[in-house]
C-alpha cells in the first residue's frame, strides 16, 4: 500500500534547479534524433583538436630545435636554374616563383599525358575487342606488358633509350634547316608575329564561331529532315582557314621564325623540348593508355548485344554502331575509373625527379626546399597543390559524367 | 616521389616528436649507448667517401669519421649503421633524429649552420667545385663553356655556385638536375650533357664509375670553396663536441706521427703532446663524458688523417687524389686541429 499523502506531498514541491537541468538531459540524450548530432560534434571537436595539436607541437618542436620557420623565404632570390619554365625565369627570380615554374612543368606534363593516354587508351581498347585477330593480340599484348611493368623503370627505360638513340648535337637529324633532333632535345623554329597580331586572332575567333554556328544548324536540320546540309565539312573547314587567312593577308601581319642555330656546344633560339619531357610523357601515355584501355574495354563490354544488333540491322556501318550506339553508352561505365587513370598519371607525373624533369617536386620539393632548409612549408605546399589539381581533375570529370548521365533515354 | 617519402615520414616524426619528453642536453650519447651503435648519414654510394662494396661493407673518408666516433662512444669502431641519403634527404634524416652525425661531403655554409637547427663539428677535407668534359670537345677551361648543357645534383650547393658562376662571367648554361650523384654521372655518360659539375673530390670518384673514365678530364678551375664536414644537431653540445674531438684527435694523431701500427708502442713515449692525445697525461676524458682511452682507440681502430686519406681517395686508392689543400698546415696545406689541452 502506498502512503497518498507522500506522494502528493512529492508531487507539489517544486523540482529543484539541478534535477531539471539532468531530467532536460536524459530527455536529449534519449532523442533519437539528438543523441547522433552530439556524437558527431564531439567527434569533430576531437579531430579539430588533434590537428591543432599537432600544428601546434611541430611549431614548438622546430623553434625548439632552432629551425626557422615562416613563409619569408618565398620573396627570398632563388639563385638556381631551371632548364624548362613556360614562365620567364632565371636566377634572380624568388623561391615562390620557382613554385609557379614547377606547378607549370607539372600541370604541362600531366594534360599532355592526359590527352595522348586517352587517345591511344582509347584506340588499343576498341583494337583489342576488334574481330581482327592479330589486332586484338597485339592490343592484348600491349596491354599486358605495359600495364605490369613498374612505372619508374618505364621511365628510365624511355628515358635512356631515347638518350641512346640520338646522335650528339653537332650531328643532328635535321629536317631542312629548320627543325633538328639531338640528345639535347626537339628544337623547333618559334613564330614571332611582329604586328597585326589582334585582327588575325579577333578573325581565328569569329571563325570558329561561325563554324559551331554551322555545325548546330546541320545537326538541326537532321534531326529534323533526316538530312544534312549537303559539303557541310567543307564549308566548316573554308571558314575555319578561308576567314583567318584573308584578315591576315589584308591587315599586313607579318610573321618571323625564330629558327634554332648550333652555336657552341648547342642549338639556340627557336622552342625546345627537352628529352627528359619525351621521355616522361612517352612512359607516362603508354603506362596509363594500357589501364585506359581495360576501363574502355570494360565499359564497351557492359552494353548490352543487343544494342548492337539492333543497330547493325538499322543498316549502320559497325564504325557509326561504335560511335553513335556503343561508346555513348559505354561512357557512364567509362568515365568514374577513367577520373582515376587521370588522377593516377597526374601524381605519377612526380616520379620526373627520377630524370630530371623539372615538376614541382624536382624543383620546388627538391632543390627549393634543401635550399632553404624550410621542409614543413614546402611539403606542405607541395601536397596542397597535389591535392588542388586531383580535385579539380575529379570535378571536371564529374561535371562531365553527370552530362554523359542525364543523355541515357 | 619515392625520395620524398622519405622526407614526409621525417617530417611525420617532427610533428610527433612532442610525444616523447623535451630531448635532455646530453640525449644523444645516452641514446646511442642504449642503442649500442652511432646512425650515420652517408651518401648513397660515393667512391672514396662513402660507397658500400659487393658485401654491404661501408668505406671511404666519410664512413671512417663515423667510425672514430663509434670507437670514442662505443669503443668498438664497427658499431656503426650507416643511412644513404640523398643531398634532398639528408638536412631532414638528421633533424627529426633518424640518424645522430651527417658525415656526407656536406658543405659548410652559414644558411645550414645557422637556419636548419643543425651544427658543423669542423671540417674533414678542403674542396672546390669544378668542372668534368668530355675530351673530345676539346675545351681547356669553364670560360669556354657558354651555352653548355651541365649536369648536376639536385639541393647541393653546386646548384647555387654553377649559377653564380655562369651570371658572373656573362655565359648561358641549361642545367639538367638528377637526384643522385650516380644518375648524374649516367646522364653524363649518355651523352645528356657537355659537363658535369659537382665538388672536384667528387668528380674524381665519379670518373672511376663512367663506362670509359679515359674520355673525360677534368678542367683545372675551381670556382668555390667547399669546406666537408660532419654535422650533428643543434641543442646537444656534448655530442657536438665528442664529434668535433674525434675528427681532431686523427688529425693531431697525424701530426703527431701516431698510426694505427706505432700507437702502443708510442703508449711508452714521453713526449708530452703524444701522453696527452693518448690520455695519459692531461685533460683525458671526463670533459667529454668518455673514458681516457678514447682517443687512443680511434686511432688504433680507425687510424690518423693522413691513413684514412690516403687508403679511401689518395695513393692508396683508384681517386688518386693529392693532399694539396687537405695536408697539414706544416706541410703545406690547411688541415688544422686544436690542440689536445
Amino acid at each position: 500500500m502506498s502512503d497518498p499523502e507522500h506522494v502528493s506531498h512529492k508531487r507539489n514541491a517544486k523540482p529543484s534547479f539541478l534535477e531539471n537541468m539532468l531530467k532536460e538531459m536524459l530527455r536529449l540524450w534519449r532523442d533519437a534524433s539528438f543523441r547522433p548530432l552530439l556524437m558527431q560534434g564531439i567527434v569533430v571537436l576531437l579531430v579539430v583538436m588533434l590537428g591543432v595539436w599537432v600544428i601546434n607541437n611541430t611549431m614548438n618542436n622546430l623553434e625548439h630545435r632552432g629551425i626557422s620557420t615562416g613563409f619569408d623565404f618565398l620573396s627570398q632570390e632563388a639563385g638556381f636554374g631551371i632548364i624548362q619554365s613556360l614562365v620567364a625565369y632565371d636566377e634572380s627570380h624568388s623561391y615562390g616563383r620557382t613554385f609557379v615554374v614547377g606547378i607549370l612543368n607539372t600541370l604541362l606534363v600531366s594534360g599532355l599525358g592526359i590527352f595522348f593516354a586517352t587517345l591511344l587508351g582509347f584506340l588499343v581498347g576498341v583494337a583489342r575487342l576488334s574481330s581482327n585477330w592479330l589486332l586484338a593480340r597485339m592490343a592484348s599484348v600491349f596491354i599486358e606488358t605495359f600495364r605490369n611493368i613498374p612505372l619508374l623503370l618505364q621511365i628510365f627505360f624511355w628515358y635512356f633509350a631515347v638518350l641512346a638513340a640520338l646522335p650528339h648535337p653537332r650531328q643532328s637529324y635535321a629536317l631542312g634547316d629548320t627543325i633538328f633532333l639531338n640528345l639535347r632535345g626537339l628544337f623547333l623554329p618559334k613564330p614571332i608575329i611582329e604586328q597585326g597580331l589582334l585582327p588575325v586572332l579577333v578573325s581565328c575567333l569569329v571563325a570558329i564561331g561561325l563554324a559551331l554556328l554551322l555545325r548546330a544548324r546541320n545537326r538541326q536540320r537532321r534531326v529534323a529532315t533526316g538530312k544534312g546540309i549537303s559539303g557541310a565539312p567543307w564549308y566548316m573547314a573554308a571558314l575555319l582557314i578561308g576567314i583567318p587567312a584573308l584578315v591576315w593577308h589584308f591587315s599586313g601581319a607579318s610573321l618571323v621564325l625564330d629558327t634554332p642555330a648550333l652555336k657552341g656546344f648547342n642549338f639556340r633560339g627557336g622552342i625546345a623540348i627537352i628529352p627528359e619531357l619525351g621521355a616522361l610523357l612517352l612512359a607516362l601515355t603508354i603506362y596509363t593508355a594500357a589501364f585506359i584501355a581495360e576501363v574502355v574495354r570494360a565499359g564497351i563490354e557492359s552494353v548490352q548485344k543487343g544494342q548492337k544488333e539492333a543497330a547493325a540491322s538499322l543498316g549502320l556501318k559497325p564504325g557509326k554502331v561504335l560511335t553513335l550506339v556503343v561508346i555513348p553508352q559505354a561512357m557512364k561505365v567509362i568515365i568514374p575509373p577513367l577520373t582515376n587513370q587521370y588522377l593516377n598519371l597526374a601524381k605519377n607525373s612526380s616520379l620526373a625527379t627520377a630524370i630530371g624533369y623539372p615538376d614541382l617536386v624536382s624543383v620546388f620539393a627538391g632543390t627549393t626546399l634543401n635550399q632553404t632548409g624550410q621542409a614543413v612549408e614546402v611539403i606542405a605546399m607541395t601536397m596542397a597543390v597535389y591535392l588542388t589539381i586531383s580535385l579539380s581533375v575529379s570535378l571536371l570529370m564529374n561535371i562531365y559524367n553527370r552530362r554523359v548521365a542525364l543523355i541515357e533515354r | 616521389m619515392l625520395k620524398s617519402l622519405k622526407t614526409v615520414a621525417a617530417l611525420g616524426a617532427l610533428a610527433a616528436a612532442g610525444l616523447a619528453p623535451v630531448a635532455s642536453a646530453s640525449a644523444t650519447l645516452e641514446s646511442v649507448k642504449e642503442k649500442g651503435y652511432v646512425a650515420c648519414g652517408v651518401s648513397t654510394g660515393l667512391p672514396g667517401f662513402s660507397n658500400p662494396d659487393d658485401k654491404g661493407q661501408w668505406s671511404g673518408l666519410d664512413v671512417d669519421v663515423c667510425r672514430a666516433v663509434a670507437a670514442a662512444t662505443l669503443k668498438d669502431a664497427g658499431k656503426v649503421k650507416f643511412v644513404p641519403l640523398t643531398a634532398k634527404e639528408r638536412f631532414t634524416a638528421l633533424q627529426s633524429g633518424e640518424i645522430d652525425v651527417l658525415s656526407r661531403n656536406t658543405t659548410w655554409t652559414l644558411t645550414r649552420d645557422a637556419s636548419l637547427g643543425l651544427n658543423f663539428t669542423g671540417v674533414s677535407y678542403y674542396d672546390g667545385q669544378g668542372f668534368m668534359v668530355k675530351k673530345d670537345l676539346g675545351v681547356k677551361s669553364a670560360k669556354e663553356l657558354d651555352g653548355a648543357s651541365i649536369c648536376i645534383q639536385s639541393g647541393t650547393t653546386s646548384e647555387l655556385n654553377l649559377a653564380d658562376y655562369f651570371r658572373a662571367n656573362n655565359m648561358e648554361y641549361q642545367p639538367v638536375v638528377f637526384d643522385t650523384s650516380d644518375s648524374t654521372a649516367k646522364g653524363f655518360d649518355a651523352g645528356r650533357c657537355d659537363v658535369l659539375t659537382s665538388d672536384q673530390s667528387q668528380l674524381y670518384a665519379l670518373r672511376v664509375r663512367l663506362s670509359k673514365p679515359d674520355s673525360a678530364v677534368v678542367l683545372p678551375e675551381v670556382i668555390s670553396k667547399e669546406p666537408l664536414g660532419p654535422v650533428v644537431r643543434q641543442g646537444d653540445d656534448q655530442w657536438f663536441n665528442i664529434v668535433k674531438w674525434s675528427l681532431a684527435a686523427m688529425i693531431n694523431g697525424e701530426e703527431l706521427g701516431l698510426t694505427s701500427g706505432n700507437i702502443n708502442a708510442q703508449k711508452a713515449s714521453a713526449d708530452p703532446n703524444v701522453r696527452r692525445l693518448l690520455g695519459i697525461d692531461g685533460p683525458k676524458g671526463k670533459g667529454l663524458a668518455l673514458d681516457d682511452d678514447w682517443s687512443l682507440r680511434i686511432i688504433e681502430q680507425v687510424g690518423n688523417y693522413e691513413e684514412i686519406f690516403e687508403r679511401n681517395v689518395g695513393a692508396e686508392s683508384p681517386l688518386q687524389i693529392d693532399r694539396g689543400l687537405n695536408a697539414l698546415w706544416n706541410e703545406g696545406g690547411i688541415l688544422y686541429a686544436p690542440p689536445f689541452r
